[in-house]
């Protein structure tokens, strides 16, 4: 057979109709198919928690004062899911969003890898590696130059609390050192401790009784924004507002701004900003001249509501005297901008709820504020007997742990611990305040340079979270010796000049005191969950380290091996149980009876401060004494600066010591970050007045600083006020928060409170131009 | 004569004898004409045996071929008898247990094995393989596993053993009574074992435990629960 073209085709077409029918009654294309389309879900690149044991370790949340009890789910040593503890007193089985992403910042890339040297320029990011001895030598080099000249009192230290082992131990070595300058950072316990201080006379913390409370009159508080233990709140504000109309309770909320929790709110009065302390004082006026307040709690159990006469025969202004006079609705709704009738009606329902109680403390609280607003609002839960009491507020203690022996102070110590606090607390100025961690910097940059030599900075991010960020930049470039023990390249570690990385708390031991406003005292106990990933150090054995090289009586007043031993011995008796179940729970903890729960001079709850006498601050008036409503000025001129800007706060934006990790800035919407740009809130009526429109862009600017924004819309804001979320324009960690928007702090000032001193900033008056 | 027209005398020549040579070639086969080809009895078989070779050709090819090539082989590290094992360990249990939170402890770990193979027990090759190369240097032996499901799909022995009342040997076959381990066999593409889709590459089964892709979940799962498009059961 000769093969030409004819055959060549037939054997051709033969041979592939063949081939096709064949291949059509073979597996390979389904089978292929098949495998290809899971071959496109299994991409190397993916990343795939390996296979084996799973166990869970129950442990701490230390993210926020909220200490939550956290199970961390792990697949063999690697942490893959951060739960609620099922039955933990506080959270009971929930978690928040930035509790669940605490992986992330475990295993993200803004951890600090072990010991680092600042090699560049202060600010510029360059670091070298260094040995841990080589890195607790330069401190005790430091330290020792510092205490060899006589100024040891020119190190201090900020802390991100005062309680717990870790932050005493700080102290401690503050005191063993010669230093008086322990400085915790700002937060509304400072302002409600100093409240508590004065009316109450304890050092407690505030604890309200959320759960059984029927009537909610929050002013401006973010109580489902992660206020207080946000978890814990969250879930009460569920049981508010579930069950029918009788059995639930009232929420009334009043802000400037439609927040959340003023949204889910039963009633939403939006006041002047800053003006919260004459609507409490308005409420008072109601309650009282309509005999509505508790007649047993007011005449037995409190002091200075009534005009009162000392021994000589001089009188004073009692609190109903006061507000009875000044605070009349008609006066109190021309401050406010809400109207009498309104404060009338919220009195009266406010009054006669079963269980009424009243929080304090602006959005998560993490501003100090004023403390005469905070006692107007004290006063207001003292009206309605509402101290020390179910449903109510009271000062709650800590769980007693195993004291330390005294500090043996050499000379240098003793005269350095001598020498007046730099901040100014507790000196004639702010007798009663105990921190003033705003005014720190700002007194660092009005006197000479060296008033601090060296500054130890413990789970605390000063460079990011203080007001007024120029200030605090300055007066860091005015303090040679930066050491950071931040777990994360946070905005401190980042211009420090030494950074010793403390474990991350799902790596470490430490003791977790009473979350913030719970009723009961608890002990948290943080257990590592994983080894430690990085060539880190717990910041107590460092310390500890840090304190045998400096030797004689600083070496002495640390005699403990590590750590742990020193944990474990403060625990006492308390330990076995807190090794076992991770937390040890006063449950049967009752606030002191009335009779007895007073410390004040009077023994009663002092609507008349009296303390402020004992203190040595001699006050002008009568009213100076009582809670009343004094303007907290923002700063700036209202011709330059037309409107004003408040912070706000969100549940889905970390804003205190810890950047938010990038699955809680995922869940930002686009009204709120969109880009590197952030939103500032405003009402379409302003904006019409300032020919502005949604989504463009603008510059926002304050007496503090400016920055580029874009504007949103949002009828929920009242005219003439503007808002920016809290949380952003970090420029630190890495490219997952760093550049995007703008950090609040850097356009707000500090405007301090007559009597505490510290921060009362409530916002800044601002202008917006359209670019 | 100028070069130009040597050249184009050339051309013309060559033109003439090419002329010449096509007339012969005409001529050539009009002098030997041969049966002409009758459109002959056989000539339609050409293409249907083209067709039939390449059919064959091709069914072997995706029978034969493409298994081999699709899939790649493997000897597990030791020959395992699961029949010895179970003779003196009893049920399935004895070795693949439940942990105390309910977890399924799955393919034992060495410790395991050290419970009775400490010091070797006989004198077999492949113990005196599993103490020399694992149990001396305390390393896990790196076992290939038949069964193991995609990372996608959240499976639980619990639910099934315990809650369901199945058998191993529902899913597993009758492994307890093989003298030898069977070659691991995993897909060149997809990384899952053969086991998944099944040693048939047809996928046809016979067994309940001869394939175990989504279908044969939902099969059963249809069966026992009514439903099988509860999705969010297996996939998280």
């Amino acid at each position: 057979m000769k093969l030409d073209r004819r055959t060549f085709i037939e054997l051709g077409v033969g041979f592939s109709v063949g081939a096709g029918t064949g291949f059509m009654l073979t597996p390979v294309n389904w089978k292929l198919m098949d495998d290809v389309a899971i071959w496109t879900q299994n991409w190397p690149w993916v990343p795939v928690p390996e296979r084996g044991k799973v166990t869970h370790v129950n442990s701490v949340c230390t993210l926020c004062p909220g200490g939550c009890g956290i199970t961390v789910r792990k697949v063999e040593d690697r942490a893959t899911k951060i739960e609620g503890r099922k039955g933990y007193p506080v959270n009971k089985g929930g978690i928040c969003i930035l509790g669940a992403a605490g992986l992330q910042l475990l295993y993200g890339p803004w951890r600090v890898p072990s010991p680092l040297r600042r090699v560049g320029k202060r600010g510029s990011g360059h670091f070298e590696r260094i040995s841990w001895d080589e890195a607790i030598n330069a401190v005790v080099q430091k330290l020792r130059g510092l205490r060899q000249n006589n100024q040891s009192h020119t190190l201090a230290c900020i802390s991100g609390s005062d309680r717990g082992t870790m932050s005493q131990l700080f102290d401690r070595f503050l005191k063993a050192y010669g230093s008086p300058n322990f400085i915790r950072t700002a937060s509304a316990e400072d302002t409600y401790e100093l409240a508590l201080g004065v009316m109450q006379g304890t050092t407690a913390s505030v604890a309200y009784d959320l759960e059984r409370a029927n009537f909610i009159l929050s002013f401006g508080s973010g109580l489902i924004e992660g206020w207080g233990s946000p978890v814990r709140v969250i879930k009460a504000h569920s049981m508010w507002r579930s069950g029918n109309s009788k059995e639930r309770a009232t929420v009334v909320q009043i802000e400037p701004r439609l927040s959340n929790t003023a949204a889910k709110a039963d009633n939403w009065y939006p006041v002047n900003p800053g003006t919260e302390a004459a609507l409490a004082l308005g409420l008072a006026h109601v309650i009282i001249k309509e005999s509505l307040y508790d007649l047993d709690f007011i005449r037995n159990h409190t002091f200075g509501f009534e005009d009162w006469g000392d021994f000589t025969g001089k009188t004073y202004m009692g609190f109903k005297h006061l507000v009875l006079t000044e605070y009349t609705p008609e006066a109190v709704a021309r401050i406010t901008g809400l109207s009498a009738k309104k404060i009338i009606e919220l009195a009266r329902a406010f009054a006669k709820a079963e269980r009424p109680l009243a929080v304090w403390g602006r959005g998560k609280g993490t501003i100090s504020g004023s403390l005469y607003e905070c006692m107007a609002v004290h006063a207001l839960n003292a009206l309605v007997g509402n101290i020390n009491k179910p449903g109510g507020v009271s000062a709650r203690p800590q769980v007693a742990t195993q004291a330390w022996p005294d500090v043996d102070q050499d000379t240098t110590a003793w005269t350095g611990c001598r020498m007046p606090r730099l901040d100014g607390a507790g000196t004639s100025r702010y007798p009663l305040t105990k921190y003033l961690p705003e005014r720190l910097f700002q007194i660092i940059n009005a006197q000479k340079a060296g008033t601090i030599q060296a500054l130890l900075v413990h789970e605390a991010d000063p460079y990011y979270t203080t007001l007024d960020s120029a200030a605090v930049a300055k007066a860091f470039d005015r303090i040679p010796f930066v050491v950071s023990f931040s777990t994360y390249m946070d905005e401190t570690a980042y211009h420090a000049d030494l950074i010793l990385p403390n474990h991350h708390y799902l790596e470490r031991w430490e003791d977790v005191p009473t979350p913030v406003g719970l009723q009961k005292p608890i002990l948290g106990l943080l257990k590592p969950a994983v080894s430690p990933q990085f060539d880190t150090r717990h910041t107590g054995d460092v310390l500890m380290a840090i304190a045998k090289g400096l030797g004689g009586t600083v070496a002495n007043a640390f005699p403990w091996e590590d750590y742990e031993t020193l944990l474990k011995e403060t625990m006492g008796d308390k330990w076995d149980t807190l090794e076992e179940t991770g937390y040890v729970e006063e449950a049967d903890y009752e606030p002191p009876a009335r009779e007895s729960g007073f410390g004040t001079p009077s023994g009663k709850f002092e609507f008349y401060v009296t303390a402020f006498d004992q203190a040595g601050m001699k006050m002008s008036k009568d009213v100076d004494y009582l809670p009343h409503y004094e303007p907290v000025e923002p700063e700036g001129s209202a011709v330059t600066y037309p409107l004003i800007l408040i912070p706000l706060e969100l549940m889905r934006l970390a804003d205190g010591a810890v950047g938010n990790p990038p699955f809680c800035t995922k869940t930002l919407e686009e009204t709120e970050l969109k880009g590197n740009d952030l939103f500032v809130e405003i009402n379409p009526k302003t904006a019409a007045d300032f020919r502005l429109s949604e989504g463009q862009h603008a510059i926002l600017e304050t007496p503090k600083g400016k920055a580029k924004v874009l504007v949103h819309l949002f009828e929920g804001i009242m005219p003439g006020v503007i808002a920016i979320p809290k949380g952003l324009g970090h420029t630190a960690y890495d490219d997952y928060l760093a550049g995007k928007g703008v950090n609040a702090n850097s356009l707000m000032g500090v405007v301090e409170d007559p009597i505490s001193g510290l921060s009362a900033t409530w916002g800044i008056r601002a202008k917006l131009t359209s670019v | 004569m100028s070069t130009t027209e040597e050249k184009e005398q050339a051309v013309a020549e060559d033109e003439q004898k090419e002329a010449g040579d096509e007339q012969a070639a005409e001529e050539v086969p009009a002098e030997a004409t041969p049966e002409p080809v009758k459109p002959g009895t056989w000539r339609f078989l050409i293409p249907i045996a083209a067709f039939f070779v390449g059919f064959v050709v091709l069914l072997f090819v995706g029978w034969i071929i493409f298994p081999q090539l699709l899939y790649c082989e493997k000897q597990q590290p030791i020959d395992f008898s699961h029949k010895l094992h179970v003779e003196e360990v009893g049920e399935c249990e004895g070795c693949h247990f439940f942990r105390e939170d309910g977890s399924f402890s799955g393919v034992p770990k060495l410790e395991n094995c050290l419970q009775c193979h400490e010091e070797p027990m006989g004198e077999h090759p492949e113990e005196a393989k599993l103490i020399k190369e694992y149990v001396e240097p305390e390393k896990e032996i790196p076992w290939y596993i038949y069964a193991r499901q995609p990372v996608c799909v959240f499976f639980s022995h619990a639910a099934h053993v315990k809650m369901g009342e199945l058998e191993c040997e529902t899913c597993h076959g009758p492994v307890g009574d093989s003298d030898h381990v069977r070659p691991y066999q995993y897909n060149r593409l997809t990384k899952y074992s053969r086991d998944i889709w099944g040693w048939n590459i047809a996928g046809f089964k016979k067994n309940s435990w001869d394939r175990m892709k989504m279908d044969d979940c939902a099969e059963c799962h249809e069966k026992m629960k009514g439903t099988k498009d509860a999705c969010f059961v297996c996939h998280k």
